[in-house]
This record gives C-alpha cells, structure tokens and sequence, in this order.
C-alpha cells in the first residue's frame, strides 16, 4: 500500500522552514548590497543553494521520500554540476 | 466452485505519479539550468554591461516577490498537510492564499517590466539593436528569463485553480491527493527556480 508510507509534515515545521528561508533572503539582500564582487557571488550562490535544499528537503518532502528518488534528484545536480564544468573548461581554454 | 470473489478495484499507484512529475520536474530544472548556463558564460565575458544591467532592476519588487513565493510555498505545502489531516475547509483557504500571492507576484511583474516598457527596453523595441552587445544580452536574458518563469506561475495558478476545485467537490481527499501533491511540486519548483533568478539577476551587481 503506496498510501500508507506517507509523511505528513506538520504546519510547525513548514513555517520554521519558512523563517530560516526569510531570514536567508534578508542576509543575501544585506551581504550584496556592499558589492564586494567575487565574495557577494559566492556567498549570495552559497544561500541560494541553501534555500533550495530547504526548499527541497521539507517543502518539496524528499527527506521522506523512497532513496530512489532522492538519488534520482542528487544526480540531475551532479549532470548539472558536470555541464556547468564542462561548458567553462571549454571557454577558459578557446 | 461455490464462491466467486469478485474483485473491484481501481489501479492506483500515487508513487509512480509522483515519480513522473519529479521526472517531468528534471526536464524543467535542465531548461533552466541551460539559460542560466548562458547567462554565466555572457556573465563572464561582459561582465561590466552585466553590473550596469543588474543596477537598473529595482532589488525591492525583487524581493517582495521573493518574500510572496516564499510564503506561497508555505502555503501550499500546509495546504497538502490540511488535506491529509482531512481538514477540507482550511486546505481550501489555504490554497487560495498561494492564488493570492501568485496574482501578488504578476502584478509587481507587471509593474517592473512596464518600468523597463516605458525606456524603451523590451524584446524587439527599436532601442534593443542600438544597444552594446553585452547590455543588448543582459536585458535579453532577463526578459526571456523572468518571462519564461512568469509563465511557470500562470500554468502553476491553473494548476492550482484546479486543484482547488478538485478539494471543493471532493475528489482530492484525505486518501487521495496526489493531484494536490503534484500541483504543490509544480509550485515549489517555481518558488526554487526564483530562488536563484532573484540573486543572480537583481542582486550580484
């Protein structure tokens, strides 16, 4: 039964997940506006990639999901990752 | 032979749905993957007429919008959780608030574009030609981005209508709702996507 295995995460949990996710996007805004170049990329990416696996983990409910799926998930990152890598090599080195 | 056991059921496999709408989720996050792929390398290789662009959108409509998407993405996923603990009223107000936001969220869209519509910046003006090349590519990944992902969040709120609907006359219910379920990955994957379109476009400058 495919139902019963179902996790349902509660209002609490979801609207903590929304502070941190708030407080995130008060902390990009305010870190970027020094405009402290390569260091505000990084660090405004390093957030937005933290937001995403919250996003990821407790709104889209992958923490409770089979492990198939969760690797299925890691791996689009890690193609990503790779075409990302790929595609700069190929520019650093024309 | 006495007895016959008739069997009446309906095949249903809420797993395998899902599983195909995170399929489907993967080909969405590579076709946004691949634009800011673009954005990147022209990034990199005008980086000056990329500062001076990303100077020109407003941060406070952008992060209004994000704080909105944010919210709605709350909403939504509480909206799964209400109908699971089969409480139909609030799931429905609940996904009307994620509605609210989204119509919240057009809107800025709408006034921040009509902002760049009345400089005479938008896709096939007469000023876009005569632009340099590297503004000419700033403002034509942010229009085709931005546009691209306003259009998530129109079929998002259709999504969403629906869903709506399917919770007023019962056919989602707190035994079956993974149409809900699917309609709220759809939106969460509109709130990731605007999650890295927000710093990239508005505030790496």
């Amino acid at each position: 039964m495919a139902n019963n295995t179902t996790h349902t995460t509660e209002y609490r949990v979801l609207a903590k997940v929304l502070l941190v996710l708030m407080f995130l996007t008060f902390l990009t805004i305010s870190v970027t506006s020094f405009h402290l170049g390569a260091f505000s990329v990084t660090v405004a990416l390093l957030i937005a990639g933290v937001k995403g696996f919250l996003v990821l983990t407790y709104f889209m409910h992958l923490k409770y999901e089979s492990t198939l799926l969760r690797i299925l998930v890691a791996m689009i990152f890690v193609l990503y990752s790779v075409i990302i890598l790929i595609t700069f090599i190929d520019y650093a080195f024309r | 032979m006495a007895e016959k056991v008739i069997h009446m059921e309906v095949h249903r496999d809420d797993e395998a749905s899902k599983l195909g709408m995170w399929l489907f989720i993967f080909t969405e996050l590579l076709l946004f993957g691949g634009l800011f792929l673009v954005y990147s390398v022209f990034r990199a290789e005008y980086p000056a007429n990329f500062h001076e662009g990303s100077l020109e959108l407003s941060v406070t409509i952008g992060a209004l919008n994000t704080i909105a998407l944010l919210i709605s993405s709350m909403t939504v996923a509480m909206a799964l959780t209400a109908i699971q603990k089969d409480n139909k009223k609030l799931a429905m107000q609940l996904i009307a608030i994620t509605l609210f936001l989204a119509t919240f969220f057009l809107f800025n869209k709408v006034i921040e574009w009509n902002a760049k519509f009345e400089h005479g910046l938008y896709p096939g003006s007469p000023l876009m030609p005569h632009l340099e090349r590297g503004d000419l590519l700033f403002f034509s990944l942010y229009f085709f981005m931005t546009g691209l992902h306003a259009l998530h969040i129109l079929v998002g709120m259709v999504l969403l209508t629906i869903c709506f609907f399917k919770v007023k006359s019962g056919s989602i219910h707190s035994r079956k709702y993974v149409n809900l379920e699917n309609g709220a990955l759809y939106w969460h994957l509109v709130d990731l996507i605007w999650i890295f379109l927000f710093p990239l476009m508005y505030l790496i400058t």
